[in-house]
């Protein structure tokens, strides 16, 4: 019954929080000739004056966890729901498996839609629920209490099924609705904030969840989340989105590490974003790099930039974090380093950010693990410390 | 005041209420029914006389019996009058859920910006007599009333139709009268009701119809069933607009009593015609509360 992938689904490849690439989806983006299952092209959506979204194309491959991700009322909502059929483009179509449609009501679409709010029947029982979907598709009864019971036996609610949904927790209802929107094995589910009632620990469990059932089932999955935490653990890829323009789409690693513009960088994660003045090309240990230099320093900076960049550009070096070591002591290795000030830490247990302030006025934020204990720390506030990164550690971005 | 006292106090003023007003009425009516109708004022035998002693009490219970009861069931004119009654009260409140539902539906799905002022215009009759209201209908349904001109300036009759004084009138009068009564409880259910719920049902294979069916009518079951007491409770009852819109021929228990009250004076078999209406309608009453209690408990987890 379930249409299950003929790729052998990977066991347990998510534990870095990273799918390994190619295993469930054979990274059918970057071939010439996969054929997408969804394909937006030039669409647009309008409400009034406001555009919801903006003159979109994206493409979609069978068997892959895809997530829109933005900042909320960035139009990513509304591009689930013009693929669900709840809203119609304004302009553009939208293909599913080749054909536009357009002209197919949301009833007669083989896509299902796992909604924010659950969206479970309060006065139908959790077999109901499930069975509600099977019931309008005209299977038979035996065939409706059999699939009904597969579906609960996915989402492991067998022993909740007379249950009505006040009766159950948020966790719950989560599984139930996950199992309805399921049941009539959909081309494509899409879902919608599907954990973002749920608590930070058993949103956690519930996405790695997410993943195996989608893995096992080899359905194409859309997810639209506003978590990048959440998008990053389970897509394939992600599509990052502002103000209802699609931003960057990518692996969730290509996104993280090579962020195309300063709203992705920025809205992934935590960042630095520090003003560089272009100087020119140079190659370090055989990769491509620019040389680039900071206000209020004399010495030279490199990075890896995602374009070429003319000399005396103003760009901005992106670098995260973590990729920055501190030190009381200048380290002659590294490929870049620049001395500063302890303005404040930020202890959150595991780690500490060191917010140093540069002789520009500027802060940048250097993220260390705490290995030792926090007695032990050699860095105190106000301390002249050194800090460092390597050449590829840092990317240009041009502004 | 320890909080053991003021906690029996706030469940007991209540009830006290109750006692007072409901209760000690219902007794007094009671006894009434079980008295004999005769000419003294008050017009009936015996009355409680506690200057008597105890033979004085035990003579008055040796008194109380239940002929007016029998009476009733005896001359068919207040069984007629019941069931009629009934019948009246039934299609009203089929005729007050269908034109009240689309009513309350069409305002649940209104612009958010528009229900104040769409709750407004139903709730706005009341501001007006209900006497005043039952009485301009005359106005409107008389042979050469509002009605008649329109429709026959329409050119769609050519005879008046004749509406006044027939039960055509009296059910126009209860369903107007009591059709805010079925809009409020159903708008309220619907007003709540979460819009995803149709989207999840037309995604998971309705059309508008099947999903209205399978969703909107079973979710908007608490405040219909308590729209159809609301108008058929008050509407078997009803006394003013079979009076003033009904024709001889209209039998409603609420003239019935009216007459028995007031023209006949026997103040013992109009008792005993409203103790009977009181049990016909405890039971329905008793029915809803039930209902009532269910759906809120569901609603408190």
């Amino acid at each position: 019954m379930v249409a299950t992938s003929d790729k052998t689904p990977a066991k347990g490849t998510i534990g870095s929080g990273n799918r390994k690439p190619g295993e469930s989806t054979s990274q059918a983006w970057l071939k010439e000739d996969s054929v997408p299952i969804v394909e937006f092209r030039d669409v647009t959506k309008r409400f009034g004056d406001f555009t919801a979204v903006d003159n979109v194309s994206l493409k979609v491959y069978p068997g892959e966890f895809f997530a829109l991700l933005g900042p909320s009322g960035c139009g990513k909502s509304t591009l689930l729901r013009m693929l669900a059929g709840f809203e119609t483009p304004t302009s553009g179509t939208i293909l599913l498996d080749g054909k536009d449609i357009a002209s197919t009501p949301p009833n007669l679409r083989p896509v299902n839609m796992m909604f924010q709010s659950y969206a479970l029947f309060p006065h139908l029982t959790v077999a109901q629920n499930i069975a509600f979907g099977l019931k309008r598709a005209g299977m038979q009864k035996g065939a409706v209490e059999e699939r009904t019971r597969e579906m609960l036996r996915l989402v492991k609610m067998e022993q909740f099924s007379g249950r009505k949904p006040h009766q159950m927790s948020g966790g719950q209802r989560q599984r139930v609705a996950l199992a309805r929107s399921l049941a009539r094995n959909p081309k494509l589910l899409l879902l919608d904030e599907p954990l973002g009632a749920l608590d930070a620990k058993l949103r956690e469990s519930t996405q790695f969840e997410l993943v195996n059932i989608q893995e096992k089932l080899g359905t194409t999955f859309i997810i639209v989340t506003h978590d990048q935490e959440e998008a990053m653990t389970v897509a394939t890829r992600i599509g990052v989105m502002n103000h209802g323009v699609l931003a960057q789409v990518d692996t969730p690693a290509d996104i993280y590490e090579n962020p195309k513009s300063r709203f992705v960088a920025d809205f992934i994660g935590d960042v630095n974003l520090i003003a560089a003045k272009v100087g020119g090309a140079r190659k370090v240990d055989g990769e491509d790099c620019i040389h680039f230099t900071v206000d209020g320093y004399k010495q030279d900076f490199v990075a890896r930039s995602a374009e070429p960049l003319a000399k005396g550009t103003e760009a901005y070096l992106a670098i995260r974090p973590e990729k920055i070591t501190i030190s009381k002591s200048k380290d002659t290795q590294a490929a870049n380093q620049i001395e500063g000030t302890v303005d404040d830490i930020a202890y959150v247990g595991n780690l500490s950010t060191y917010h140093v302030r540069l002789a520009n006025g500027s802060v940048i934020k250097a993220q260390e693990a705490n290995r030792r204990r926090i007695s032990n720390r050699q860095i105190t506030w106000e301390d002249k410390v050194w800090l460092s990164w390597t050449a590829g550690g840092g990317l240009l971005l041009a502004n | 005041m320890s909080g053991k006292w003021r906690m029996l106090t706030l469940i007991g003023a209540p009830y006290l209420w109750l006692l007072l007003f409901f209760l000690a009425p219902f007794v007094i009516v009671l006894k009434i029914a079980l008295s004999d109708t005769a000419i003294s004022i008050p017009p009936y035998t015996p009355q409680f006389d506690l200057s008597g002693g105890w033979p004085a009490i035990s003579d008055f219970f040796s008194n109380l019996d239940f002929e007016n009861f029998k009476w009733l069931i005896d001359d068919s004119l207040y069984i007629n009058s019941y069931i009629s009654s009934l019948t009246i009260a039934f299609f009203s409140t089929l005729l007050a859920l269908l034109v009240g539902f689309p009513f309350a539906y069409a305002m649940a799905r209104a612009p958010d910006n528009w229900r104040p002022l769409l709750l407004m215009l139903v709730i706005l009759p009341f501001w007006t007599s209900f006497l005043i209201r039952v009485y301009s209908w005359i106005g409107i349904l008389k042979t050469e009333g509002l009605l008649n001109q329109l429709l026959m300036w329409l050119g769609i009759i050519d005879q008046p139709l004749i509406i006044m004084n027939t039960n055509t009138a009296v059910y126009i009068g209860i369903v107007y009268s009591y059709l805010p009564f079925m809009i409020l409880p159903i708008y309220s259910t619907l007003e709540k009701m979460d819009e995803s719920l149709l989207e999840a049902a037309i995604d998971l294979g309705c059309n508008r119809i099947s999903a209205f069916w399978l969703v909107t009518v079973p979710l908007a079951l608490p405040g219909i069933i308590a729209g159809c007491f609301l108008v058929f409770i008050p509407a078997v009852g009803e006394f003013v607009i079979p009076d003033l819109l009904g024709g001889t021929q209209t039998l409603m228990i609420g003239k019935t009593l009216w007459k028995e009250f007031f023209s006949n004076r026997d103040w013992p078999v109009a008792s005993a015609v409203a103790i009977v209406l009181l049990l016909l309608l405890v039971v329905p009453i008793l029915i809803f509360q039930r209902l009532l209690e269910r759906q809120q408990e569901a609603e408190a987890r």
